[in-house]
């Protein structure tokens, strides 16, 4: 029997369409269930108060700042190196072998799971370099996490500036290096800020890279020398070792809320970016 | 004047390239730590022993991890095989069907599911889907079914984003040109714009088995991590990244080395995953 094609066709329409919005469906559910469920067990003094009892009783004030620093931190160390290899990698020089070798690093770093990068700075800053179970441990790694998403998106952002918009400062007797910290970088704000929001939503969800290097010590760090635990970690830890599924879900609400938040303002900034140049 | 000008130019290169080579050295010095640390055992006890070996016991001396081997390879294909048709489809609805303000909801939805952690997953994976197998297959729930039905899940962003790339480079005019045939537009669509994009679509294929197969947190919470090789889909199983981060925290000595081993396999799979899927996107652009 032969059916007629387009009637295949719109069943297909009617399949994908399906499909579609089932995807969608699920980061509604997500999102749904974890507000649903947890809203009741956050407020003001869930998020300003401490943890008691392991965190069965009490709030989660010193995560909330661990997490803070954490990504803040690393933010601060990834992004000059991260804009500076885009800024190479973009105005300095053409593609050859050179910058062929910097992509397949920066490629690789990408592709590396979380678990490897918890593997290595534990053996190489908490145990090797002495630096124990530290926010400096964890910030270290998180740095080298985040590097391929700021260079990434820094070097589309650079790569969108318009010619004319060089060529008229280069005419005006600038340097190159003027040109590029007066002109270029002020024009790719938008994108470079898109990369650091991404990167500030990887920083707050990691759990793996961080849980091997920063410690989950329930104290507030007061010091970069001083072991901490990340929303994150306190939500794996809560959950995974059923200490209490209020406090979890509580955490969750946090979590996920913030993560939200950052996402969403990093596709707003890049939106706006988009526009502006075409 | 015009001296010092030169002279900070050169300076501001020299530091960039500084820059630019850090990437290369963090690299180098991950491959080289974890090298360091884990291929000792292979030497002490054996590649084999090691590789093929059924039992992990790391304080009794045996550092067998096939089994977990295997559990990798299995979630990988689980979360593959709910992943790769949803998403496929995703790509192509967005790419093909959507109008523009279907796609303006979708897109950044997906990029949204894209930074949901691991560990809600996890969580949610354990209230929702554990009790879902378990009261509806049977086991305990902790399985290879639940696993790889949460993973599924979370690969769909990267397999949707980079199949969706793959499907909009293909020309206008081959749509035009099928259509002009008096194609419609699902048959344009799986006689001209798939086999086109084939290469694209495969490389989010593999890119997603290489997330799969390095997820860890969510594994954990919900594969059951039991040390055998499983036999049903309703089986517990222990993965390799899960071996890693249970014991990390605790092990000491061989146990410890034991666990870098375990990452040397590790990160031998994901470079050759990679590897695969670098290729299948080079091809697709040479064309």
């Amino acid at each position: 029997m032969r059916v007629n094609p387009r009637i295949i066709n719109r069943l297909v329409r009617m399949g994908l369409n399906v499909q579609a919005f089932f995807t969608v469906g699920i980061l509604i559910i997500i999102v749904a269930i974890i507000f649903f469920k947890g809203f009741p067990h956050t407020n003001f003094a869930f998020i300003f108060s401490f943890p008691e009892d392991m965190g069965r009783e009490g709030g989660i004030f010193p995560s909330i700042v661990g997490t803070v620093q954490l990504a803040l931190l690393s933010i601060l160390l990834a992004t000059p190196l991260g804009l500076g290899t885009a800024i190479f990698l973009t105005e300095y020089t053409k593609e050859s072998l050179f910058t062929k070798f910097i992509r397949f690093g920066v490629e690789s770093l990408a592709g590396i799971p979380s678990i490897l990068y918890g593997l290595f700075g534990f053996i190489f800053f908490v145990i090797k370099l002495k630096m124990g179970w530290s926010l400096l441990a964890g910030v270290l790694t998180m740095t080298i996490m985040i590097l391929p998403t700021i260079i990434r998106t820094s070097e589309e952002a650079i790569r969108a500036v318009p010619r004319q918009l060089r060529i008229v400062s280069y005419s005006l007797s600038a340097s190159k290096w003027e040109t590029i910290k007066k002109v270029v970088i002020p024009a790719a704000i938008p994108g470079i800020l898109t990369g650091i929001m991404l990167s500030i939503g990887r920083a707050v969800g990691e759990t793996a890279a961080i849980i091997f290097t920063m410690g989950s010590s329930l104290r507030l760090p007061l010091s970069i020398m001083d072991s901490g635990r990340t929303m994150a970690v306190h939500f794996y830890i809560l959950a995974r070792e059923g200490i209490s599924m209020e406090k979890a879900y509580g955490t969750a609400v946090v979590l996920v809320l913030s993560i939200l938040l950052i996402n969403v303002l990093a596709y707003y900034i890049m939106n706006k970016a988009i526009a502006r140049y075409s | 004047m015009i001296d010092r000008t030169v002279l900070k130019e050169h300076f501001v290169k020299w530091v960039l390239v500084a820059f630019a080579l850090s990437s290369l050295l963090f690299l180098f010095l991950i491959f080289i730590f974890i090298l360091a640390e884990g291929l000792p055992l292979f030497l002490k006890v054996g590649v084999n022993k090691i590789i093929f070996g059924m039992k992990w016991a790391p304080t009794k001396g045996h550092f067998g991890i096939f089994p977990m081997i295997i559990s990798s390879f299995l979630v990988t294909v689980g979360a593959l095989i709910v992943g790769a048709p949803l998403g496929l489809s995703c790509a192509i609805y967005l790419s093909e069907y959507a109008g523009k303000r279907a796609r303006m909801l979708l897109k950044p939805a997906i990029e949204l599911l894209a930074g949901i952690p691991s560990v809600v997953f996890g969580f949610l994976g354990v209230i929702y889907i554990v009790p879902l197998v378990r009261n509806y297959l049977g086991g305990s729930g902790f399985s290879l079914i639940s696993t790889s039905l949460v993973l599924g899940v979370m690969i769909l962003p990267t397999i949707i984003s980079i199949s969706f790339d793959a499907l909009v480079s293909v020309p206008r005019t081959y749509r035009e040109g099928s259509a002009a045939m008096g194609a419609t537009k699902w048959q344009t669509i799986y006689k001209v714009i798939i086999p086109t994009a084939k290469s694209g679509i495969l490389a989010s294929f593999i890119l997603g088995m290489g997330r799969a197969i390095g997820e860890t947190m969510a594994v954990i919470m919900i594969a059951g991590n039991a040390l055998r090789i499983p036999t049903s889909i309703l089986d517990p199983l222990r993965t390799l990244t899960g071996n890693i981060a249970l014991e990390l925290a605790y092990a000491t000595g061989d146990h410890r080395l034991g666990l870098f081993s375990t990452g040397v396999v590790l990160m031998l799979i994901i470079m050759i995953l990679n590897y695969i899927a670098n290729f299948g996107i080079k091809r697709k652009i040479a064309k």
